[in-house]
């Protein structure tokens, strides 16, 4: 009996969680113009998604949001990076207080980093565009790549520097093959963590993109939503978007139990 | 020696890290071809001089010669040397055959002369075979193996080691040991290898430089160091060791546990105070006590393996430890003997503590950073004097408070019949100090004098 209300109540939990998602999914697959209707099954919605012609804008609003998140992602990767292993060489007061200067604005609401953005953008007279959101991006990212490159500077055998050093490496030839490659995990998860963050950003998004007419895919939908009733073809695209996110976590989850299996194996 | 048999040339090598001195004026001769320790407790210094000859850290004062060349300046991928560090420090993201290559990839050796150099160095530390495993797969020694032919693979000049054996267990270790003292031959190079380990020190070395406090406290062959310590802290810390307060009454004989013996020292002049060094194994016990030079009770008796090790308490109230293949019973009355080649006399490195202080006013005198009260002695106030105090008047406390200044014990000598204690104040002096209280390593006591036990003198 116990045991019964145990499953119900974990089933109950996840059919609460995913139904949402299962909705859009199921209506993905109907023509109706407003959610909740089903006219009979049709994948018309997603041919219309990439037909582009009348939806163009959403279009361009995905590509905005992926061109965006990948040189934010990028470009506060490389930075993070360098200012990991700055503040990792860093003794004792100084460190602690550095590292704690990242950390403030992860905890800083985004609303807040999006209007000292805007405010920040106005006063050097810098007109708002394509520009400014990402670097408005590459702000907000580059401490999560610090806080995820750190651990594994920490791990690291302090060593090893030395060790390239003392082979005859120069200073950046021991950077390059040493201690890159030792933190690349951190940097390729630093990576991920940037890029989904920026593809999620509305808040900061919508002070810093200006009113030149450019959308991201968040700024899109909400513009959309304003105007009354979501445009159709969103449902696909969020469908789309999930399984997408859901394929890749099965590789991560698998390729990482994979990685821990042949530890535990040497 | 002529000075192109040496190497590495160290001349008035200093260091500090922030307030600490951790290297003090360090000279030290390395020959080409030899196998020398650097040997002390932890913090002496040794790592740090290491470091210092590798190219880490740069010396604060002084150089470091290298076949007469300064590279106290050059940067450690431009120096000829290579080091073995005690936690391997292997790459974890190449496998072993790419760990081993990498000097050489670097140096632009040619792949096919890198494959053989690489294949020869993994024979040398007989890892034939694991050219392809991944370098966290494998055992510690089998990582100080490779760690070892990463170094050597690269013909350096001189190959530096930093406790390479510290991580391994006691039967790996011995292994290793004999390993690494016929790669030195076979090599021909200079290792200098830095150890707290004082038996493996004197099993693999050429020449020892014990070091203590950051300064040179002996430099020696492995026997002379044994035989010969120049202080009690060599004495010491080198193998177990009975150190006595004694008095030289002339040449060739020596006072000390009550008892006068017969020695082979000379030239410390008469009636000198001195330290005695007798070796546990040195002193002969017999169970018939009427025939010996001396005797004493049998306090307790450990089975140590090879041999017994025994407390004996003797007729004068001295306490000395020895070793003997036989086992005599607790309690027992037994008599003993010292043969005069196996007294070692060694000068006393002080007789009391002498201070620089300064009179705050006529009865009172400020010295370690703090007040102490003094016998007015027609001194006056700002006067710079030396104060000096017998090892037995200073009185330690266990509540830190009660004393007038604090201090950390920080190391400890049985001489016998009493402790002689270093006590490191805050202010950085170090006072000694004679007791028959037992202190521990690290206690924080209170230090305080008597008035009347302070001698003052102004300094001029």
């Amino acid at each position: 009996m116990k045991k019964f209300f145990a499953q119900t109540y974990l089933w109950l939990l996840l059919a609460l969680l995913y139904a949402p998602i299962l909705i859009i999914g199921v209506f993905s697959f109907t023509e109706a113009k407003v959610l909740g209707n089903w006219t009979g099954f049709s994948t018309k919605l997603y041919t219309s998604l990439f037909a582009g012609g009348v939806r163009h804008s959403l279009i361009d609003a995905i590509e905005n949001t992926l061109t965006i998140a990948l040189i934010a992602a990028a470009v506060s990767t490389i930075l993070g990076s360098i200012a990991a292993i700055g503040i990792h060489n860093m003794r004792g007061r100084r460190r602690q207080a550095i590292f704690f200067l990242n950390n403030v604005p992860m905890l800083n609401p985004d609303i807040i980093t999006g209007i000292s953005l805007f405010l920040l953008f106005i006063s050097l007279g810098i007109s708002q565009g394509y520009m400014t959101v990402v670097l408005a991006h590459i702000a907000f990212c580059t401490p999560y790549v610090v806080l995820s490159v750190m651990p594994r500077l920490q791990q690291m055998n302090p060593n090893i520097y030395e060790a390239a050093l003392d082979l005859g490496a120069t200073p950046f030839q021991a950077l390059r093959k040493v201690i890159i490659p030792e933190i690349r995990p951190g940097m390729i998860s630093g990576f991920i963590l940037a890029f989904t963050l920026s593809i999620d950003d509305f808040a900061v998004t919508i002070f810093t993109i200006g009113n030149e007419g450019l959308e991201t895919l968040s700024t899109f939908i909400y513009a959309d939503a304003r105007k009354g009733g979501l445009t159709p073809e969103l449902r696909p695209l969020s469908t789309i978007i999930f399984v997408t996110v859901l394929i890749l976590l099965i590789i991560i989850n698998v390729r990482s139990r994979r990685a821990a299996r042949k530890q535990e194996n040497i | 020696m002529t000075n192109n048999d040496s190497i590495i040339k160290i001349e008035h090598l200093s260091k500090a890290f922030g307030d600490k001195v951790v290297l003090d004026d360090i000279n030290l001769s390395i020959r080409r071809g030899e196998f020398i320790t650097l040997l002390g407790p932890s913090g002496c210094g040794k790592t740090t001089l290491l470091r210092m000859i590798a190219g880490f850290l740069k010396p604060d004062s002084g150089v470091i010669l290298m076949e007469g060349n300064d590279i106290s300046n050059v940067p450690p991928h431009r120096r000829p040397l290579n080091t073995v560090f005690q936690r391997y420090a292997l790459f974890p993201h190449l496998n072993v055959y790419d760990n081993i290559a990498f000097g050489l990839k670097l140096n632009k050796v040619q792949s096919s002369e890198i494959e053989a150099r690489v294949r020869k160095a993994l024979k040398m530390v007989s890892m034939t075979d694991y050219e392809d495993r991944d370098v966290n797969s494998l055992s510690g020694g089998q990582q100080q193996r490779v760690a070892i032919a990463r170094a050597i693979v690269n013909r350096p000049k001189v190959l530096l080691l930093d406790e390479p054996l510290a991580a391994l267990d006691l039967k790996m270790r011995k292994d290793m040991q004999m390993e690494l003292k016929q790669m030195h031959q076979e090599l021909g190079i200079t290792f200098i290898y830095v150890t707290h380990d004082q038996e493996e020190a004197l099993t693999l070395s050429d020449t020892v430089v014990v070091m203590s406090d950051g300064k040179i406290q002996q430099i020696g062959t492995p026997i002379d160091i044994y035989n010969e310590p120049v202080n009690s802290f060599v004495a010491d810390f080198i193998g177990e060791s009975n150190i006595l307060n004694g008095t030289m009454i002339k040449d060739r004989e020596v006072e000390f546990i009550g008892h006068t013996f017969e020695c082979v020292d000379e030239g410390f002049g008469n009636n000198a105070p001195v330290d005695v060094v007798v070796r546990p194994e040195d002193i002969y016990i017999i169970a018939n006590a009427e025939n010996a030079k001396f005797t004493g009770t049998v306090k307790s008796c450990i089975f140590k393996g090879v041999h017994y090790e025994m407390f004996v308490e003797t007729d004068k109230g001295y306490e000395l430890m020895l070793q003997d293949y036989n086992a005599f019973e607790v309690d027992s009355t037994v008599g003993m003997f010292i043969k005069p080649s196996d007294i070692h006399v060694m000068q006393k490195e002080r007789t009391c503590n002498v201070f620089e202080g300064k009179m705050v006013s006529s009865t009172d005198v400020e010295i370690l950073g703090g007040q102490f009260q003094c016998a007015d002695c027609g001194l006056k106030e700002g006067d710079n004097v030396y104060v000096s105090v017998n090892f037995e008047h200073i009185e330690l406390m266990d509540n830190k408070e009660d004393g007038t200044v604090i201090g950390e014990v920080e190391f400890i000598l049985y001489k016998g019949n009493h402790y002689h204690l270093t006590v490191l104040t805050d202010s950085g002096e170090k006072v000694y100090v004679d007791t028959n209280d037992i202190w521990d390593k690290g206690d924080i006591v209170g230090i305080s004098v008597n008035i009347s036990d302070l001698h003052i003198s102004k300094k001029v």
